[in-house]
């Protein structure tokens, strides 16, 4: 009796690189968690935020939410295609994900250089000069989880690149899955980045 | 070729750690020439980075997971080879960044290995700079090498995971699982879940130190005790992430000395599950006197004393396994039962501590000191070295000299209880740690606690002396020594199936299991254990 119990394959059934990914998405959400976190516990402490929140563009935010939701859906389609063995339509959809990427950066570029040229940087000596230290941790705050989070959106694309790239060689198909899903966690993140940095006003 | 990589991997991980056992523990006691204070700061920091990160972790959830994970749970190796071999590159250039920082100008991070801000973000403003140095290299090194060292270990984390999730043999369901396996892996899963708010903190601490932020820093509306909860969130588990492996090897070498079955097999993993959320709720009994507030105080010290519940449990679960047993003291059975002694005298002690009364009084003395290195010292060194006497054969193929490890393991415990239980008592004394030269200290300065020191001193000496006979014992061992049976211990789990040492892919026939790992002494059977790959009649 025991016998027939234990020679069953124990494995679950979840393939190994998807398994790898999942706890990767894991501990970068611990990291991310830990950012956000801080920056709502100061976030509480400090309401007079709302004034620097009001300097962030909401229009390009939502720019980006979009840009990066859709580009979160092609990965998807790129997944099927995937299933299907379909590598033009594979080629195709990752395409646009990663174009989506680039449009996201562009639009992060410009959001930057204006906020940048109004005296918000990293440090903010311009707001430090005035005397409001606090309101330059906010800019603190902002450039370091928009930062960290736009590093994670470049890291996404070269993943997408190298997943097409063989893909389009119909080799490790599989690999369009495990970037998309890659994808995915860079679009989440951000969904918790956008009301938080720029909707609380 | 991958199992060479993996056995250089495995090698150079314990190769490293050697090492640094060896050039380390001699830098912090004025050995050498004349020690600066400022040379004195840099060296008690690195020593407790490089003790805890750079020994800790790679010794016995490193090395001994990376080579028992795949072959206990009968796997030809690790689900992912590659990113293991990434792993360990990251490893070795975080220690060597680390290593660097003792060179730029104004030399290594001297502001106590737990980075506090400020004194890892402006450096210290005292008018001789030699004092603690210009910090600022040294620090942003620092940091650099430890979020190296943690992706590193987040890389063989996954691994581990994946490869205990996935690559099993057939029939080895998770309750049959060895122990050392299943705390490996919760080890792990702890890490992975603490080490997020830290990394995140880090980046705040570099961004401060040369973006000029100011996150830590209350003059710009930041908090300096933010960084101590992002960093005690990650530095208390990483205690447990020391501890469980040690258990877990323990809970493999006990029963097999004991010839019984380990005592509460499921409990023990249960109550390792629970300590596993336990620890992450204790975080901030290490800042009772960062001004928190008292009411968080005390739930803290609460959820502290709680957490030693579940431990005792494994403790007495441990323990009890020795009883009625047919014990054959070894040289991996001293290690373990003096592994239990010394680790239970830090525990008691952590209870003490864990009540916020007692540590406002004892924080930062040595009593502190020597609680944090008998729990540590047992969990990193004795776990070690009763693990690696016990698969050495099977790493190897050699046996080991017995005497040598006997006096190794004599000498070891002597000294070690030579040096820090006297600090007990210059902690309750009031001596401070960290402090350069009591002499300018005269109300500590007197008798028994000069003497008390010296003791300390001498001890710590003979203590790293001491670890030559191990050196010497490895590799003789090695090189020359006797060729070891495939199964000298006889013991049931699958890593004692394969040859020593395990060729390519671990197994020459893929196992299968037929039962849990601890069945010894089953009545009836024609010898004393049953291997898990053997099948019933």
């Amino acid at each position: 009796m025991e016998n027939q119990k234990s020679l069953s394959l124990p494995s679950i059934k979840i393939p190994q690189g998807r398994l790898g990914i999942w706890t990767l998405i894991v501990g970068e959400f611990m990291i991310f968690g830990g950012l956000i976190g801080c920056y709502i516990l100061y976030r509480l402490r400090y309401p007079e935020w709302a004034d620097q929140a009001a300097h962030t563009s909401t229009l390009i935010g939502a720019l980006n939410t979009i840009v990066l939701l859709t580009s979160s859906f092609t990965v998807v389609k790129a997944h099927e295609a995937a299933n299907r063995k379909d590598l033009k339509k594979i080629t195709l959809w990752l395409s646009v994900s990663i174009l989506g990427g680039f449009l996201f950066l562009i639009n992060k570029s410009i959001e930057y250089s204006t906020e940048i040229s109004h005296g918000f940087t990293f440090s903010s000596p311009a707001l430090q000069a005035d005397g409001d230290t606090i309101g330059s941790l906010f800019w603190s705050f902002y450039f370091l989880l928009t930062g960290l989070h736009g590093a994670h959106v470049i890291v996404g694309m070269i993943l997408m690149l190298w997943a097409l790239l063989q893909a389009r060689k119909g080799k490790n198909l599989h690999r369009v899955e495990l970037s998309g899903m890659y994808w995915h966690m860079v679009d989440l993140i951000w969904i918790f980045l956008f009301p938080l940095l720029y909707l609380a006003k | 070729m991958i199992t060479g990589l993996f056995m250089a991997l495995v090698g150079g991980f314990l190769a490293y750690v050697f090492r640094y056992n060896l050039a380390f523990p001699g830098e912090s006691i004025p050995l050498f020439g004349q020690l600066s204070a400022g040379q004195y700061n840099q060296f008690i920091t690195n020593h407790g980075l490089i003790m805890v990160f750079w020994v800790g972790m790679p010794l016995l959830v490193g090395a001994f997971g990376n080579f028992l994970i795949p072959i206990m749970i009968g796997a030809d190796d690790m689900a992912f080879p590659k990113l293991n071999m990434l792993s360990y590159w990251f490893f070795l250039t975080s220690a060597i960044v680390l290593m660097i920082s003792f060179f730029v100008p104004g030399g290594a991070f001297a502001g106590g290995w737990t980075m506090y801000p400020p004194l890892s973000v402006n450096g210290y403003t005292d008018p001789s700079p030699s004092f603690l140095s210009a910090i600022f290299y040294g620090s942003s090194l620092m940091i650099i090498a430890v979020a190296l060292e943690f992706t590193a270990i987040l890389m063989g984390g996954i691994n581990y995971l994946v490869t205990t999730i996935n690559k099993r043999a057939p029939g080895m369901t998770p309750f049959r699982i060895p122990l050392a396996v299943w705390y490996i892996d919760i080890a792990t899963v702890i890490f992975m879940f603490s080490v997020g708010p830290l990394v995140a903190g880090a980046f705040m601490l570099l961004f401060d130190i040369t973006l000029g932020s100011g996150f830590y820093d209350p003059a710009r509306g930041g908090d300096p005790v933010l960084f101590q909860h992002l960093f005690w969130f990650f530095g208390h588990p990483e205690v447990y992430v020391l501890l469980l492996p040690t258990l877990g090897v323990l809970g493999e070498i006990i029963p097999v000395f004991s010839r019984k079955p380990l005592f509460g097999y499921k409990p023990l993993i249960v109550l390792s599950l629970i300590s596993a959320v336990l620890s992450v709720v204790v975080w901030a009994h290490h800042q009772f006197i960062a001004g928190i507030d008292p009411r968080m105080a005390t739930f803290f010290s609460v959820a502290t004393i709680l957490i030693s519940i579940p431990f005792s449990g494994i403790f007495l679960s441990l323990m009890a396994t020795l009883w009625g047993g047919k014990i054959k003291i070894t040289v991996p059975m001293s290690w373990a039962l003096g592994m239990i002694g010394l680790f239970l005298v830090g525990g008691f002690t952590g209870l003490f501590l864990g009540s916020n009364a007692f540590d406002i009084y004892a924080h930062d003395t040595y009593f502190i000191v020597a609680h944090f290195h008998y729990t540590l010292f047992p969990s990193v060194f004795f776990g070690f070295f009763a693990a690696f006497y016990y698969w050495f054969p099977k790493f190897t193929g050699k046996e080991l000299n017995k005497a040598l490890g006997y006096i190794h393991f004599w000498l070891t415990f002597i000294f070690f209880n030579g040096v820090f239980f006297v600090l007990f008592f210059n902690g309750l004394g009031g001596q401070h740690r960290r402090i350069y030269n009591y002499e300018m200290f005269s109300n500590v300065a007197i008798e028994p606690y000069i003497t008390f020191e010296k003791i300390a001193t001498i001890s710590a000496i003979c203590l790293i002396l001491s670890q030559v006979i191990f050196l010497w014992n490895f590799i003789v061992s090695w090189a020359a020594g006797r060729k070891a049976e495939k199964n000298p211990w006889q013991a049931n789990t699958l890593e004692w199936v394969a040859d020593s040492p395990p060729p390519h892919g671990n197994f020459h026939t893929a196992p299968k299991v037929y039962r849990g790992a601890y069945e010894y002494s089953v009545p009836k059977a024609s010898e004393d254990f049953l291997p898990q790959n053997l099948q019933a009649d």
